[in-house]
This record gives C-alpha cells, structure tokens and sequence, in this order.
C-alpha cells in the first residue's frame, strides 16, 4: 500500500498531530505556520481524493487493516468530499487570516492553545465526514464539539464565556441524543458500520425501538445544525466568538451537521422511510419556511453585524432544511449545492467583518460608517457578499436559489418558491443595512476613525478575495458545484 | 464587399446599436451626428440582410435558447424601432447629452432585442434591459421630479421583468419549452407572464407609470419612450396571448378610461400620454380578437401609432423646447410664430383622429372591422366612442391649446424650432400621409396576407360620420349653452367643454375615487405601521425571536421537539 491508499486517514491524522505539536513549539509564529502547513496538506489530499472518487467511486478504508464490520471503516463517497473539501480549503483560508486578528482579538498566552485547539476542531469535523461507523462519527462530533467550545470561550467580550457554556450545554445534549440513538439502533443490529445498518434495517422499520433511536437521531442532528427553534445557542456562540472563530464555525460547523442529518437520513436509513414513511419532510419544511421569515426578520433589526449575520445563517439553514424536505434529487441536491454556497458567501462575509473588527474595532452597524472610503477592499467584500447571500444572478447565491426555487416547483409546492423569493426580499433589506452604512453614511467617528486609506493586511486580504471571487466564479461555471451536487443526490437517494 | 458582408452580416440584431450607444461616450462631439446617424442606418441594413425566416441557437447552463429568431410578425416590429430611432435620433441632433445619446441607442437596442428573442429569458434579459435604459431617459431631465418619476417607474417596470421571470420558471416547470410562442392562460404561469406584459403595455390599474413618468423627461426623451416600451409589450401579447377573450374587455376598457383623464389634464405630453393608453388600447382589443384580419390591424396600428403619436410628441417638444412651458393654461397663439411647427401638428393630430387619407385610419379601420366580423357589439360601440374621444383631447385640444386659442405671454419670444427637429417632424409627417394614401405600402409587409380596402365607402362613410357627428355635438352644446346668465363675458369657446363641463363630471368621479384611496391609503398605512412596530417588538434587538434565552427553555424547546417528533413518528 502505498502513502496515496491512506489519505482518508491522514486527512485526520495531520491536524491531529500537529494539534500538540504547536503546543510544544509554544511559539504563536510557529503555531500559525505549522496550523497553515497541515491545513494546506489536508486541502491537498482532499483535492487527490476528489479526482479518485469522481474516477472510480467510494473509497473504504479499513482502519489499522481491521475488516469491516468488525474494525472501523471510513467510507468517502462523493458527498463527504464534498464537504472534505470545503471544510479543508475553508479551513486554509481562515488560518491564513488568523494570524493578526488572533494577536489583536486573543491574549498573547492563548494565541498556542489557539491554534492548538482550531486543529482540533479541523480534525474533529474532517472525521465526521469520513466515517463510516456511527459510533466513530460520534467520538468524532465530541472531539469537534469540545474544541469548538473552548473555541468560542476565547472571545474577548466577557459574554463569550456565558454563550460557550449555552452552546456547551446545548451542544452536550444534541451528542447525547445522537448517541441515545445510536444505542438503540445498536440495540436492534448489533451493527455500528453504516452499511451493515442500512441492510440490517429495513426489516426493522416497524420497531419502536427503531423509530424512537430515529427520533433522537434527528432532534440532536437538528440541534448542532441550528434548527428552527434549536437555534438559541447560536446567535451569540457566533456574536461573541473571535472572529475567526466565528467565520469558521458559520462556514463549516453546521454544514457538517447537515452532512451528518443527510448521512443518517439517506445513508444509514433510507430516503423513503425517512421522508415518506416518516413525516420528518413536513417537519423539516414547516421548521425550516419559519426560521427563514422569522431569523430573517430578526437579521433586519439586529445592530451587530456579526448577530446578524449569525442570524442570517439561520434562514439560510431553514433554506437548506426546507429544500431537504422537498425529498426529492433536486431538493437534495439544492440542499447540497446551498451548503457549498453559503459556506463561500458567509465565509466571505464573516472574514471581512473580522478584518473590519481588525482596523476599526467593531462589528456595529455604526462602525462601518464611511468604511468605503477607509478600506475599499473589504467594503467592496463585504458587499459582493452581501449580493451573493441575497441570490443577485451572477453570484453563487443565485444558483443555489434558482435550484430550489426548481425544487420546490417541481414537487408542486409553489407557496414554497414564493416563500424562498420573500426571504431573499427580507434579505436585501438587511444587506442593503450593511451597504448603505458602507457607502452612504459619512464616518462619525472621526476621532477614532480618519478618513485615511487604512486597509487590512494583505494576509486578510486573500482569503476574503479569494472567498469572494470563489462566489462569483461558483456563480457563473455551475459545473463543478450542480452537476457533483446533483451526482451526490443520486448516489444517496439511490441507496448507498 | 459581398464576401465580406457575407462573412461578418448579418450580426445580432441589436449589436450595433449597442455598439453605437457605446461609441456615443468616447467620441467628439464633431463626430457625433454621424455616428448616431449612421449606428441607425447600419444596423437597419444588417436587419435587411437576415433572411425571412431565420433563428439562432445556443445552449447556456443547459438550456436551449434562441437569441434570435426572426419571421414576418417580428421584422415589422424591428424596421419599425429602426425608424423609430432614425426619427428619433434627427429629433436629438441639437442636444449634445451624451448620458441622453447613450440612453436613447441603448434603448432602442434592447427593444430590437426584445422583439427578435426566441425564448422567454432572452425576452427576460431584454425586458430588463429596456427597463434600465429608460429609466435612465427620465433621469436625463435631471430635476428632482423627474428623479422621483424614474423611481417610480423603474419599480414598475423593474417589478414587470421579475413576473415575467417568475412567470416563465413556473411555465417552464410545467412542462412547456422555453420558446416564446403562443403562451395562453391555461397555466398559472401563464398568468403571471401576462400581468408582466400588461404592465408594460399599461392596461388599466397598470398604467400610472406611463402617465406618470413619460412627461417628466426631456423633450427627446419622451420621443423616445413613446416609441419603444409600450410597442415592445403589444408584441409579446401579439405573440403570446393572441386570441385570449380577456384582452378585448381590457382593450376596450384601455381605449376609453384615458379619454377622461385626457380632457381634464393640463400638461399637454401628458395629454398625450393619455392617448397612448388609448390607442393601446385599440391594439390589445385586435390582440384579443386574434384572427388574422385583427392581428393585421394590431401591427398596422402600432406602426401608425409609433409614428403619429411621435409626431406629436416632437410636436409637443419642439413647444416646450422654445417656450420652456408645456402647461394647456399658460400656452396659446404660438401659430403667430410657430407655424411649421402647428401644421406638423395638426397632420400628426389629423393621423391619431382617423381622418381618412391619414395614417391612423387605414389601420384602425381594420381593428374596428375585425371587431365588427367577430360579432363584439358593445365592443365596437366603446371603441367608437373612443375613437370619438381620441378627436376630442388629441385631435382638437392639443393643437388649439398650443397653438391658437388666446395668446400667450410666450408668443413674443417663441420662434420656429431648430432645423433638425423640424426634418424629424417633417419625415413623421411624410410617413403619415404616405400611409394614408397609399395604404398597401403598409399591407404588403403585414404578418399575415390581407385582403382589404380601407377606402371603401362603407368605412370613409363611418369614419366621416362619426367625425361628423362629433362636430355637430360641439356645436349642439355650444348653442344649447350660449345663453346661460353666468356665461355672460360671451367669450364662450369649446375649452368650456374641457375645462368646466368634462371637468366637473370627471372631478365628481375622482373625488370619489380620491376619497376612497385616501381613506384606504390611511389605512394601509396605518396596518404597516402597527405591524412593523408589531414585528419590532417581537424581532427587534430584544424582542421575544432576539433575546438570549436562559438554557432551561432552551432544553425546553428540544425536549418539546423530541416529544412532538415521537409521538409523529409512532402515529
């Protein structure tokens, strides 16, 4: 076996080792390069199993060489390196940004754990979309999970703390019922490999046991991904982390818990007892239509950009839920192309915020005043992203809305395309807060705030830019992002 | 040549107009005339050398589309825009605005471009397009009123293009092909796509856009306008929605409500505004009818309708050019100075009245005609009285206010119009009186073959009667009120039919209609207020969605959750 074979393993391997190597380096120069270099490999290697994948199908990997179902097996289909991909290249771009706002937003004797704690949660969050055993999926979910706590725990602001231990609490309770669940799917199989339980199933589909363990699958699926009305911890988990916390957790932390929701749903049950025989696609239509007017509505009114942005994500979760109810290819595909998109636009966004945060000094609407004048870069950032969340054509967001306004309309649900074009409405008003702030308002401060060219820092810069350009080019080549969506859709409501 | 033009033409329709609006902003103001002039002329010869029938395909994100397709319903249409702007272009010669050069050719492109789309996102992205570029010939007037207009009218027509791309997913979805042909009511789609035309096409609860923003841009400007949004949406009906029973009863609604509005309005381009609804109107009841006589008459009727009511428009801007005032009540008596320009309008008023061996009725005849052979009675009636009505505020008020009537204040100073607008009158004036007298000049190039005699004594009798008779109403009033005490300054005229008697039957109406908007507008607002502050109190910053709720409803709200999901999924 050569090194290539055991890529799905070194994905997770690389930032785990590097996790306590930064800690012994214990320099925060050293940490940041060590975090970029295992970042930047992981990316690599995801970039290689992507052209296996999409040449010769699934790969399983037996760990330490035991066969399945006896030994763990991590399984890549086409949708975990979607998601690979996307937590890597994101998770690149965000430790490139780190370096500066950490020093700014982080006290000097954290800025080690930092990183230390950042590789953690990379590694926690890779592994979860590779695993292909439910219980390894779920030591995975903790590993991400406590690291994603002492994560948002590091934010300046006092409040940081109160909103970790919410989440903590919160979070700690959606693991639990994921593993009562898969305790009691245990119970009945006596399997823990996915594909041993999706065979083992069907036959049990009329257990109560079965249907009790689905239950709670989905509650604490639908916890770590913020649903409607599951979502109280996050706005402020969001609102009050660093703000390269935050760009990371909005990008990727709920777009693995949407992995694991469409895992269990399509993979380890099957598409028609989860969305047909189980009446989980009106729930998830109905949670997910209020949470986009409802968090929109919030969004309009919030005055912290990063609180609005937080809820923003929300209705954007609701989109993804709502097209997930759909069940249908199309909707699942829209869900998956939404996921890839909103990560872009909200990754984007919540990076230029940090580099706002990083020359201003906060996120409130009244700091971005004459901001287009001081750092032009950013605030043209800011509001190309801003484009692509409402779905202007020519921008991802566009893509992902046209695809599930089709989704909709297909399954003959029209109010459900309105509803979508409505919540695209409520976001032009709150974009069009941030943008009028930006380009409008004259700078108030004018002591704290000259009106001097004050751009950010070039390492800021690049990945914002590159985030940026990503969705405008998403936005226009659909190749890559609809037709993998729409492969992956067909391969999990197909079966496994 | 040959070989070279056989190579390079024909290129898309609207490119080189396009290019044209482009080269307007970089080159010198020596060139200018010609390069307006010549974009015009060039692409008209590009148009001539498609062939008859002639469509293009390509494919984008897996869609077929036709970003070109030409066959005899819409190469009338895009000789027309060509003219149109050729007349157009003439008429702006004086005026150096680059901002108004490249509006006016981009403008016309898009209209090229939204007659000649195969299918109905192309016909979308055009739609658009045509929106923008008019929106800003409003702003080109540069005040503030014109500024609030174009606001205004940029949400219609801005909220037109996202029906009709709305309309066209959904039609699409259900199961229809892309392509831009007939379209009918059958889906909801359908419906959708229509309202988006209606918009444009300003049927009636639609139309303030049109009245509202038309005489709020510049004297060229709203030559322009005049010719290009309004003709471009009675295409798509034509081509979509011929033959839907719906139509005629809007038509006949459209050619009569505007004659109200008409005689009560002061503001003479916006008179006209006015009769444009109305003539539209004349066209979308010969869409609704749909036979091919009806069709025939629709696209005669919107190629007179381009050039005579420009005629007046230009007319009217050549007034408002030199006296810098547009308003009925403060003009008068301007024929002293003016009198190319009154003559010039009075042909373009002749036309638009249906005078026979004028433009407008060899055309209208033939709609009134296609009515009259479909049985539509009562439909013919409105449409007389319409025709009537067109006679009344177009035929007679515009001229007389204008240009007879007392003199003004302005006749001192008024002269002759430049050179330049005078020839663009003068070819729309040639045009109109060509049409008329030679009508098969028209006929020939109609969408379907047409068999049919304007000038057969049945219809000149109808038309003369019915002009007749319209003067012997005024005269029956005139005598019927020449005694009254309170009219005793014996200064009696035919503008006490506009201004007192029309007027205070109109004001009794709009008061009513006044006092039920204000009354419902007081109450909408108030709803939005109070659900607004309803929304603040509930998602502002500590409103109950806001708030940063303890952790035991948090764990409330999921142990609910799983409770509501169990008990879903044992039952």
């Amino acid at each position: 076996m050569s090194l290539v074979d055991h890529l799905p393993i070194l994905i997770i391997i690389i930032p785990l080792i590097a996790a306590p190597l930064c800690v012994l380096f214990d320099s925060a120069k050293a940490s940041w390069l060590l975090a970029l270099a295992a970042c930047i490999s992981s990316f690599i290697g995801s970039i290689k199993l992507l052209n296996t994948i999409t040449l010769s199908g699934p790969i399983s990997y037996s760990l330490g060489g035991w066969q399945p179902p006896w030994g763990i097996e991590y399984r890549l289909d086409l949708l975990s390196i979607i998601l690979l991909l996307l937590l890597t290249s994101i998770a690149s771009l965000v430790v490139l940004f780190a370096r500066y706002s950490v020093e700014q937003e982080i006290s000097k004797n954290r800025i080690v754990p930092f990183y230390a704690t950042l590789l953690l949660a990379i590694a926690g969050l890779s592994g979860i979309c590779i695993s292909g055993d439910v219980f390894n999926l779920f030591v995975f979910l903790e590993i991400s999970s406590i690291a994603s706590y002492t994560l948002i725990s590091l934010g300046k602001d006092r409040r940081a703390l109160n909103a970790a231990f919410k989440y903590l609490v919160m979070g700690t309770i959606g693991a639990t019922f994921i593993l009562i669940g898969i305790g009691f799917l245990y119970m009945q199989t006596g399997t823990l490999n996915m594909q041993d339980l999706s065979e083992r199933l069907p036959s049990l589909y009329d257990n109560r046991t079965i249907r009790a363990g689905f239950a709670f699958l989905t509650v604490g699926v639908c916890l770590k991904l913020a649903l409607f009305p599951l979502h109280l911890w996050l706005p402020n988990a969001y609102a009050y982390a660093p703000s390269v916390v935050s760009a990371f957790l909005a990008a990727t932390a709920t777009k693995v818990a949407v992995y694991m929701l469409l895992r269990f749903l399509l993979t380890v049950f099957d598409f028609n007892f989860s969305l047909n025989t189980m009446p989980l696609d009106v729930i998830l239509i109905a949670l997910g239509s209020v949470a986009i007017v409802s968090s929109s509505l919030v969004a309009i009114f919030q005055v912290n950009l990063k609180r609005l942005l937080a809820y923003s994500s929300i209705a954007q979760l609701g989109y993804i839920s709502l097209s997930i109810g759909l069940a249908s290819k199309l909707g699942i595909a829209s869900a998956i192309i939404h996921l890839f998109n909103h990560a872009l636009m909200k990754g984007a966004l919540f990076l230029a915020l940090g580099a706002m945060i990083y020359k201003v000094g906060g996120a409130e609407l009244k700091h971005c005043q004459g901001m287009l004048k001081r750092m032009p870069l950013t605030s043209l950032a800011i509001i190309i992203g801003g484009l692509s969340l409402i779905g202007i054509p020519g921008t991802a967001g566009f893509i992902s809305k046209w695809s599930m306004i089709n989704a909709s309309l297909e399954a003959g649900l029209w109010p459900l395309a309105l509803l979508i074009l409505f919540g695209s409405l409520l976001a032009i008003i709150y974009v069009w807060k941030m943008v009028e702030a930006i380009t409008l308002q004259p700078s108030t401060s004018t002591a704290t705030a000259p009106l001097t060219r004050d751009e950010a820092p070039l390492t800021m810069l690049v990945p914002i830019w590159a985030l940026v350009i990503a969705n405008i080019y998403y936005g226009i080549n659909t190749e890559l992002t609809v037709s993998l969506a729409q492969r992956a859709a067909n391969i999990l409501v197909g079966g496994y | 040549m040959n070989d070279l033009l056989q190579t390079f033409a024909p290129l898309p329709p609207a490119s080189i107009l396009y290019l044209g609006a482009i080269l307007t902003i970089v080159i010198s103001h020596k060139l200018r005339a010609t390069t307006l002039l010549l974009t015009v002329v060039l692409s008209a010869i590009n148009l001539s050398l498609f062939p008859a029938e002639f469509s293009t395909q390509s494919t984008i994100m897996g869609m077929e589309l036709t970003p070109t397709r030409i066959d005899r319903l819409s190469i009338l249409f895009g000789y027309l825009f060509h003219l149109a702007a050729f007349i157009g272009v003439i008429y702006a010669l004086h005026q150096r605005d680059k901002l108004q050069d490249l509006a006016a050719l981009s403008y016309a492109a898009s209209a090229v471009g939204a007659v000649f789309s195969g299918d109905l996102l192309t016909l979308f992205i055009y739609w658009e397009l045509l929106a923008l570029t008019s929106t800003l010939l409003v702003f080109t007037r540069r005040t503030d009123r014109s500024a609030k207009a174009g606001m205004r009218y940029l949400c219609f027509q801005v909220g037109s293009g996202v029906l009709l791309l709305a309309g066209a997913i959904s039609y699409i979805n259900a199961g229809h092909s892309l392509d831009f042909n007939h379209i009918g009511l059958e889906s909801p789609g359908g419906v959708l796509i229509l309202i988006a035309f209606g918009i444009k096409s300003a049927f009636p609860m639609l139309h303030s856009w049109l009245t509202d923003a038309y005489p709020e841009s510049t004297p060229i400007g709203t030559v322009f306008l005049t010719a290009f949004t309004t003709k471009v949406a009675i295409y798509a009906l034509a081509r979509g929605f011929a033959g839907t029973e719906l139509l005629i009863y809007i038509g006949a609604i459209m050619a009569c409500f505007p004659i109200f509005y008409a005689v009560i309005e002061n503001d003479l381009r916006r008179v006209l505004a006015y009769s444009l609804i109305n003539q539209l109107g004349f066209m979308v009841v010969g869409i609704g009818i749909g036979s091919e006589l009806a069709i025939n008459g629709t696209v005669a009727h919107a190629f007179n309708d381009v050039i005579f009511k420009g005629l007046l428009m230009m007319s009217m801007g050549a007034v408002l050019q030199v006296t810098g005032e547009i308003r009925g009540s403060e003009l008068g008596g301007l024929y002293q100075k003016m009198p190319k320009t009154a003559w010039l309008c009075m042909i373009g008023a002749a036309s638009i009245s249906a005078f026979p061996l004028f433009s407008g009725f060899v055309s209208k005849s033939i709609i009134v005609t296609a009515v009259m052979t479909e049985g539509y009675t009562v439909i013919w009636l409105a449409l007389l009285f319409a025709s009537a009505g067109v006679f009344h505020h177009a035929g007679i008020k515009i001229p007389f206010f204008a240009f007879f009537y007392k003199p003004s204040k302005f006749v001192e100073s008024a002269h002759e119009p430049p050179n330049n607008m005078l020839i663009a009158m003068t070819i729309a004036a040639v045009l109109c009186i060509t049409i008329g007298c030679f009508p098969q000049l028209l006929y020939a190039h109609l969408p379907y073959e047409l068999d049919y005699s304007a000038y057969d004594a049945s219809h000149v009798l109808a038309q003369l009667q019915l002009l007749a008779f319209s003067a012997l109403a005024f005269t029956w009033l005139k005598l019927a009120h020449i005694y009254p005490p309170e009219l005793r300054s014996a200064n009696l005229d035919i503008e006490w039919l506009y201004r007192r008697l029309l007027p205070r039957w109109a004001k009794v109406f709009s008061d009513k209609v006044q006092f039920i908007r204000t009354r419902y507008s007081q109450l909408i607002n108030r709803k939005c207020r109070s659900l607004i502050s309803l929304l603040a109190t509930h998602h502002g910053s500590h409103g109950l969605m806001a708030r940063t709720w303890p952790t035991g409803s948090m764990v409330l709200a999921v142990a609910v959750l799983l409770g509501l999901t169990l008990t879903m999924y044992y039952f």
